[in-house]
């Protein structure tokens, strides 16, 4: 099997989406000619010309808003934002647009578009290099939101996005795009071809949308994760030496109710763990769900892990990252309770 | 550095304002037929003028002149009359129903009739426009059954959208009509989309995209023009100024540009001013840049020069805002009488066969509603069910979305 990073993972799913369907289209700010400022879509323009993958002015919502468009037309529009940080301009395009088209015209218009964006931090991207906005996707009807956290999943759901008839935001955690990464920052990196979830099969194939993955099985605690924080929550768990049972998302909306409560069932307590800030943030969400559907089950309070409440800081990075040490003790506090 | 005196801010303010005497000796109104014809493949670059004019064919004495006239037979030139006293009588018979509290809200294109009916017969079947609310000549003039606009202003069993969308919200994909949004110049991007699509395919068809003058301010306008401009999009991209934008006058929108239509020419795109209540030159002028735009020969700009004769909607009332008096006062006049008053002119039509058109016009818009009640008003008789709203959020219902269908009770 081929070893793959996320980005080659990512690039070859824009391939094979490209080779199976004419109807795809791939474009966005520097993403023609270029291949994009992280090599995700090297190589099309070239393999399937100008028209079918090319650069775009710097209007994000020109570029949603005429993919909504070319949606509507019958294409299958695939669109980069070049960080999830500079979405904001499109987003009334996808809130108002994108999301409520099908509804909006009951099914008489429909708006198959997947929008890429890099997100979440631990680069040292400063404030509007490193946000993780899943939460103001999650709370819009009519959107799916994915979150791949290996290459296998980001080429399996990023097809899966592309084929999917329903808008979807797909987040890129950039952190993730050469090798996991478990929040030890003073660690060498380990690239993704010495990791089992690097070896991407050839080809077509999909990830379903709306189905979560265990990826560390365990019986003391369930920890919510995705993206990056998937690899830290592991990390947390092997040096707490607490057996936690770490749960992938993979799609955050709509998210896998199921997978989320047969394991706090088990486990009877829950740590939610994500980049984000904490007030109104996706992990809000997953607590309540845990305690509207696991109540009886519960032997401690949800807690939640993650980005502070501040914009996202260049200098103070690994204070404001949520890493295994804060898990840890996160950990280690509900197995108190 | 001394002697600057203090700053000042300038914010704009209409000639008038109620109590005052309407003044449009501001407006620059060109006689019918002085504005040149240039051919479709004209470099934009060559006609930078036409954005500060208005290209006009009918004159005060009804007779098409000059060389945008003459693209439509007497026949046609009847039907788009017809069309137009539809609208009207269709705007009127709703704006009754919305006060007698059969429907929530409704939006007159009262004046601006022209407009939509004229662009609409020189588009073919398969382009598709991207409208605002105020198009539903669109929609009248392309054949729409009038009794399906009526049952969605209704919300009732049978309207399309299931009663899901506020009235005039249209939609028809068939009808090459776009679903409507609330949010303002949205679909002014979608519409380019829509078009670089169909390049995309190598297909023939264009799409239009519709603005208003106040939406223009929005920066949807603004990328619009970009995508248009950088890839040569087949799309004609319509403005109407009708001078206001609710209680805005247009002034606040333009700022210091000379009209909306040279807003174009920084794009490169070529741009062109029409009379808007001039029913042949609408069409003309569609029928170029259409013709244009279908030849790959890239997207144009057109400011359909009009007045907003009624109230922004039935929640709007413009006299406290504007002088009564103002529409009356407009030089541009009135779309149906100009159009009635040239077939009189030509001897294809009087007065009294005029007078006869609109009670059969009044005639069929009545038996349209009587057929669309049968099947419910917002707060009469049947409606769209709950259940529906669960719908179409997503092409399959997710199992958040049935748990909630369950808690409501279906």
């Amino acid at each position: 099997m081929p070893r793959m990073t996320m980005i080659e993972a990512i690039r070859d799913a824009h391939m094979v989406a490209m080779e199976r369907d004419d109807d795809v289209v791939v474009f966005g700010e520097d993403v023609g000619y270029f291949g994009g400022v992280f090599r995700c879509t090297q190589g099309l323009q070239e393999r399937f010309g100008r028209e079918r993958c090319f650069d775009s002015p710097i209007s994000e919502c020109g570029i949603v808003g005429t993919a909504i468009g070319m949606a509507a037309y019958g294409l299958r529009p695939c669109v980069e934002i070049q960080f999830a940080d500079y979405v904001y301009p499109a987003y009334d395009q996808i809130v108002s647009e994108a999301a409520r088209i099908r509804h909006r015209s009951a099914g008489d218009f429909t708006c198959p578009l997947t929008i890429r964006m890099p997100t979440g931090g631990g680069i040292f991207g400063g404030q509007t290099h490193s946000q993780s906005p899943e939460a103001l996707f999650t709370h819009v009807s009519g959107l799916k939101v994915v979150v791949p956290s290996n290459p296998i999943d980001a080429k399996g759901l990023l097809i899966a996005s592309i084929e999917d008839d329903n808008p979807v935001i797909f987040l890129e955690p950039k952190r993730l795009y050469n090798g996991p990464f478990d929040g030890h920052h003073d660690k060498p990196i380990i690239p993704w071809s010495k990791h089992p979830l690097g070896d991407v099969q050839a080809g077509h194939f999909t990830e379903p949308l709306g189905k979560a993955v265990v990826r560390r099985e365990g019986s003391a605690v369930t920890v919510l994760a995705y993206g990056t924080m998937v690899y830290v929550a592991e990390a947390a768990a092997e040096e707490s030496g607490i057996d936690a049972e770490v749960i992938d998302l993979r799609t955050l909306l709509p998210v896998d109710l199921d997978a989320i409560t047969k394991s706090v069932r088990k486990t009877g307590r829950c740590v939610v763990v994500h980049e984000a800030t904490l007030t109104s943030g996706f992990g809000a969400e997953l607590s309540a769900l845990v305690q509207e559907h696991c109540f009886y089950h519960l032997e401690a309070p949800v807690r939640r892990v993650t980005g502070w409440d501040t914009p996202y800081p260049h200098a103070q990075e690994w204070t404001y990252f949520p890493g295994p040490a804060r898990i840890g003790a996160a950990l280690a506090e509900v197995m108190e309770g | 550095m001394a002697d600057h005196s203090p700053l000042r801010l300038n914010v704009p303010e209409p000639e008038v304002r109620p109590g005052g005497k309407p003044d449009f000796s501001n407006v620059k109104i060109p006689k019918a037929g002085s504005v040149d014809r240039p051919p479709v493949d004209v470099p934009p670059e060559d006609i930078r003028d036409m954005a500060y004019s208005i290209i006009r064919v009918l004159n005060r004495k009804g007779e098409a002149v000059g060389p945008w006239a003459g693209t439509l037979t007497n026949e046609e030139v009847l039907s788009g009359l017809r069309d137009m006293m539809r609208v009207r009588a269709f705007d009127r018979r709703m704006l009754t129903a919305q006060r007698q509290g059969k429907t929530s809200f409704y939006m007159q294109c009262l004046g601006e009739e022209a407009i939509a009916c004229a662009f609409r017969k020189a588009m073919e079947d398969g382009d598709m426009n991207f409208p605002t609310y105020r198009q539903q000549g669109l929609l009248i003039a392309g054949g729409y059954p009038m009794v399906d606009m009526m049952c969605q202003i209704y919300s009732n069993t049978r309207d399309p959208n299931k009663g899901r969308q506020l009235p005039v919200m249209y939609s028809s994909k068939k009808f090459g009509f776009f679903s409507i949004s609330g949010n303002l110049a949205t679909q002014f991007p979608q519409a380019v989309g829509w078009a670089m699509a169909s390049a995309i395919k190598n297909d023939t068809r264009i799409a239009a995209a519709w603005i208003g003058d106040g939406s223009t301010a929005e920066s949807d306008f603004h990328a619009g023009l970009v995508f248009a401009s950088t890839y040569k999009a087949p799309v004609v991209l319509n403005i109407v100024n009708n001078q206001w934008a609710i209680s805005t006058f247009q002034g606040i929108a333009r700022g210091g540009s000379g009209t909306f239509a040279a807003r174009g020419h920084g794009f490169g795109i070529p741009s062109l001013r029409v009379d808007g209540n001039d029913y042949l030159a609408v069409h003309a002028v569609a029928r170029w840049a259409i013709e244009r735009a279908r030849r790959n020969l890239g997207p144009v700009l057109i400011e359909h020069v009009t007045y907003r004769a009624a109230a922004h909607s039935t929640s709007d009332d413009p006299s406290a805002y504007r002088p009564k008096e103002e529409s009356d006062a407009w030089p541009l006049g009135d779309p149906v009488e100009r159009l009635k008053n040239h077939l009189v002119a030509v001897g294809e039509w009087s007065p009294e066969r005029h007078k006869q058109a609109e009670a059969e016009i009044d005639a069929e818009v009545l038996a349209a509603q009587k057929e669309a009640e049968a099947f419910g008003t917002l707060h009469s008789g049947p409606k769209a069910s709950p259940r529906d709203i669960f719908e179409d959020v997503y092409d399959k219902m997710p199992p958040h979305l049935r748990r909630q269908r369950q808690e409501a009770g279906y």
